[in-house]
């Protein structure tokens, strides 16, 4: 089974136009690395020089942030869902 | 001064003056850029500003609108808008005298129409909104900002959507859901709401979410708080300011303030030493601070200061930055000292200010304490909100003299104390 990534307004053109990724992978960072290898374009612009992710960039496993859990090396069950997000925030 | 763009606050690019706040090429917040058009004296430009309306519309030279101040009139409430801003600075003379320190002010921006500063990024907001032809406002609040943004979407007759974390104060719903705004009571924290909205904004391309797609514009509106320090000191800067910090948005804008000033000429002298106040149970810009990073670890916040408690902030790393550089600092004080902070200053000013007040008060209390601020120093406490909207923080803090209406029962209750 696959996981689904949902991707922002913001880099849909990088992908295409499309809002949902089905791609292989056990962690945060193997799913990763299976978008980037369909959509080449989305590494530079959420991934920093050092191969971690941006510092506005949020990413969420079943709607928990994954600085929560293990950061990239998070474990995702198939069938999950990542949700790629930017930083914002304003009581 | 024009708007000219939204520049990327990480890259640099640029874009138009839309509705947009994340820069595509980094994911970079955006942030508006002027072009600095002024070449009159300075007097002359003071003199234009004193002229204008007693509201934050008095500062529209800096601020992004196309059109200018909104509505044909001022005296149009319904026109324009909620009136913002132009709160009280007060010289709180006792309560510097009770940290051991000369001067202290207090700006009093619970004095506005819904009783926090949200009233002037709200004001701004929608003011741009209203040019870009939104159809709805809508907003994630941790209570303040809904109950502007409800506030504000009546007076101008628009439809507003208002999403809040469920255990918010009763006073803050209550203070939302009464200008007749779709409520929206999310089983989460306020991060958890944000992500929702965050979401939702994408759905929902003719909303103007305040602090989302409107975030550029909606943080501009905070750069007033620096604005009217400044008038209302005479045209001089304070040598420190306090600011307390969510997002951190009104930090680094309420510094933008200042430096947009002194750069233009309308104010001469240094900018300010700029600390920065937390909650201990929602501290990630304080816990990054004092770790020497430049980035915040998120946490899960568990304090009484619910208007602070983000604890995913955005603007974090910029506040770290510019503490530094101004040789502030960001504290986080306990629960316990944020209630002393709202006793502190309600006995010695006669304002009572809401939990994320508290923490303000706290803060400049420990600075005291520790010696970090010059005895001589002109410090600025910004006071967000209103303490009604956080009634609970005070319960149980003192006791009335419940008696029979005698003057025996009266004596003997207070007799020996009364003057």
């Amino acid at each position: 089974m696959a996981v689904t990534v949902r991707i922002p307004t913001q880099l849909r053109s990088a992908t295409g136009g499309e809002s949902v990724a089905s791609v292989q992978g056990a962690t945060v960072s193997e799913v990763l690395d299976e978008l980037f290898a369909q959509f080449g374009e989305l590494r530079e612009r959420i991934s920093d020089e050092q191969g971690g992710l941006r510092r506005f960039v949020n990413v969420y496993l079943a709607g928990e942030d994954i600085r929560f859990l293990d950061g990239v090396a998070t474990a995702v069950p198939d069938g999950a869902e990542l949700t790629i997000l930017p930083a914002v925030a304003g009581g | 001064m024009a708007a000219e763009s939204l520049k990327c606050k990480e890259c640099g690019t640029e874009y138009p003056l839309e509705a947009l706040y994340v820069c595509e090429r980094c994911f970079g917040p955006l942030e508006v850029r002027y072009k600095h058009g002024f070449t009159g004296d300075v007097a002359t430009l003071r003199r234009r500003i004193q002229g204008g309306s007693q509201d934050v519309w008095r500062y529209a030279d800096f601020l992004p609108l196309a059109g200018g101040p909104p509505g044909p009139s001022n005296h149009l409430a319904s026109r324009a808008g909620l009136p913002a801003g132009w709160t009280p600075l007060i010289n709180a003379d006792r309560l510097a005298e009770r940290l051991g320190l000369r001067e202290v002010w207090v700006k009093n921006d619970a004095a506005n129409p819904t009783h926090s500063f949200k009233d002037r990024v709200v004001a701004v907001a929608s003011a741009r909104a209203r040019e870009l032809g939104f159809a709805a406002l809508a907003c994630a609040s941790t209570g303040n900002l809904g109950n502007a943004v409800a506030a504000q979407a009546a007076a101008l007759g628009l439809p507003s959507y208002v999403f809040i974390p469920a255990d918010l104060e009763e006073q803050k719903i209550l203070g939302t859901g009464v200008y007749g705004t779709n409520l929206v009571s999310v089983r989460g924290n306020y991060d958890e709401v944000n992500r929702l909205c965050t979401e939702l904004s994408a759905e929902h391309d003719d909303w103007a979410f305040v602090n989302i797609n409107m975030r550029p514009y909606y943080a501009e509106g905070s750069k007033t708080v620096a604005y009217e320090i400044v008038e209302q000191l005479g045209w001089e800067l304070p040598d420190r300011c306090i600011v307390p910090i969510a997002s951190g948005s009104l930090f680094t804008k309420v510094h933008r303030g200042f430096a947009e000033w002194i750069e233009l000429g309308l104010v001469e002298g240094r900018e300010p030493i700029m600390n920065g106040a937390q909650a201990s149970g929602c501290a990630p810009v304080a816990n990054a601070f004092a770790l020497g990073q430049d980035f915040c670890q998120p946490v899960k916040p568990n304090t009484i200061a619910k208007s602070l408690a983000i604890g995913n902030p955005a603007d974090g790393p910029y506040v770290i930055e510019l503490a530094r550089r101004t040789g502030g600092a960001v504290d986080a004080v306990s629960d316990d000292q944020i209630r002393e902070g709202i006793s502190l200053l309600a006995e010695t000013t006669g304002i009572f200010t809401e939990t994320a007040g508290g923490v303000s008060v706290a803060v400049l209390s420990e600075l005291a304490r520790r010696g970090e601020i010059d005895p001589q120093e002109r410090v600025v406490l910004v006071i967000t909100g209103d303490g009604l909207k956080t009634l609970d923080a005070v319960r149980g803090s003192f006791q009335a003299h419940e008696i029979d209406p005698t003057l025996e029962a009266f004596e003997a209750a207070l007799g020996s104390v009364a003057v």
